[in-house]
């Protein structure tokens, strides 16, 4: 089973609640997809760590063998490359390793070369399998890091738990890609209303099963639940805002190993299994 | 000699266009002849890479001065592979800004702003 966790924005309690729900299931996964700001492992601290890099391939030009024909640069979409005074220019950073223009050039002129873009740590926090993706700095695109990623963790069998990158963009659409559930995570306050309403969209764009958790929930009325009851969406659980819970969290620790929020955070585990085997009973 | 400088519309009294890449239009200026074309800036709509794009008709277009308020470092890279010389523009219309230039009133661009890529998030 595998669970997205997004919100519209950074710093709503996504990595809070990826990180708390993966440690609650024990023997799980935990999949830091916010290549450019991962900090699930601050929490995990996790060990025996593997690292390898990924890499994209883009093109090179042999001088010698190029005709200055400019077919590739006519093809080129993301206008990564240009032809000036017969010398073919490669805009490493624009390029998105489409890999079209070393196909057609009528010369043979063009190769491929890897460049590094990130790389991805697997380590161990107890039962908890941790892995990470880490997008360079500079570098323009997380995609292929996400896909990497995912295709891991594509035959996995345990609980595994996604913490998306924050927004809705093209990043975020691949990261639930293959999720059996999204998780949105949001605050109640007009922006927290806002950024909820862009993430749900994109939900139910992609017909994934959803459900919202409301973070720094405080009595009264409740902007997040007002919108979730005018959409019918379900509300999965409101953690509090207490000092407490914050504490433990800017202390990079996990709020499940204190018997207080354990409770919390497994109700919530057992609402979205219930939630999933529902659909999967409904869909089949 | 040729000058080329973005422009808002197929107008010499017009604006110099405030970004070069998005640029509708190039006025192309023939400095020997006195003669100069309004050219299409293709590059406009481009999804990304507009600069490259941009500076690549530029050059296709033999320009050798290029009067702009701004330009990208991708497209800086791309002039620094030829000749072409770059010259900040003043506010005002485009006559006003290529009769500045012969009067030696303006002044090289220095400084390429870095690009806006993955603002989108993509
Ligand atoms: S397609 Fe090949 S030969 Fe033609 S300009 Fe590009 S690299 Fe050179
Ligand atoms: S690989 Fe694709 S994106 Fe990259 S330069 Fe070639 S055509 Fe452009």
């Amino acid at each position: 089973m595998k669970l997205a966790v997004l919100s519209g924005k950074g710093g709503t309690g996504k990595t809070l609640v990826s990180v708390n729900l993966a440690a609650v299931a024990k023997n799980s996964v935990y999949v830091d997809c916010d290549v450019e700001e991962p900090n699930g492992h601050l929490f995990f601290k996790p060990t025996e760590i593997e690292t390898e890099t990924v890499a994209i391939k883009i093109p090179v030009v042999d001088e010698d063998l190029c005709l200055g024909c400019r077919k590739c640069v006519d093809f080129c979409k993301f206008n990564a490359l240009a032809a000036i005074v017969n010398k073919l220019l490669v805009f490493d950073d624009i390029c998105h390793s489409c890999g079209g223009c070393i196909m057609l050039c009528p010369s043979n002129a063009l190769t491929e070369k890897d460049k590094v873009i990130g790389e991805i740590k697997t380590g161990i926090s107890e039962e908890v399998k941790v892995i990470s993706g880490i997008l360079n700095t500079g570098e323009v695109s997380g995609i292929p890091i996400i896909k990497e990623l995912l295709k891991k963790t594509a035959a996995e069998k345990r609980l595994t738990l996604i913490d998306c990158p924050p927004g809705s963009a093209c990043i975020v659409m691949e990261s639930i890609r293959d999720a059996d559930y999204c998780i949105l995570v949001a605050e109640p306050t007009i922006f927290g209303r806002h950024n909820l309403a862009l993430v749900y969209e994109l939900v139910k764009l992609f017909n994934k099963p959803h459900g919202v958790v409301i973070n720094k929930c405080m009595p009264g009325e409740n902007l997040i639940e007002t919108f979730c009851i005018e959409n019918k969406i379900n509300v999965l659980s409101k953690i509090p805002f207490e000092s407490e819970l914050g504490a433990i969290n800017s202390d990079g620790e996990i709020a499940v190993k204190s018997e207080k929020y354990y409770g919390l955070f497994s109700e919530l585990l057992q609402a979205v299994v219930k939630e999933v085997e529902h659909e999967t009973v409904t869909h089949s | 000699m040729k000058i080329a400088i973005p422009a808002d519309e197929k107008n010499l009294a017009g604006e110099v266009c405030m970004s070069f890449g998005r640029a509708p239009y190039f006025y192309i200026y023939e400095t020997i002849t006195k003669m100069g074309d309004f050219i299409e800036n293709e590059a406009a709509s481009s999804p990304g890479g507009a600069g490259i794009k941009a500076a690549q008709i530029v050059v296709d277009n033999h320009a050798d001065i290029l009067i702009t308020p701004r330009c990208g470092e991708n497209a800086a890279e791309v002039f620094k592979a030829t000749e072409l010389q770059i010259y900040k523009s003043k506010n005002g219309s485009i006559s006003d800004n290529l009769d500045a230039y012969h009067n030696d009133k303006l002044s090289k661009l220095e400084n390429f702003h870095a690009g806006f890529h993955g603002v989108t998030g993509n």
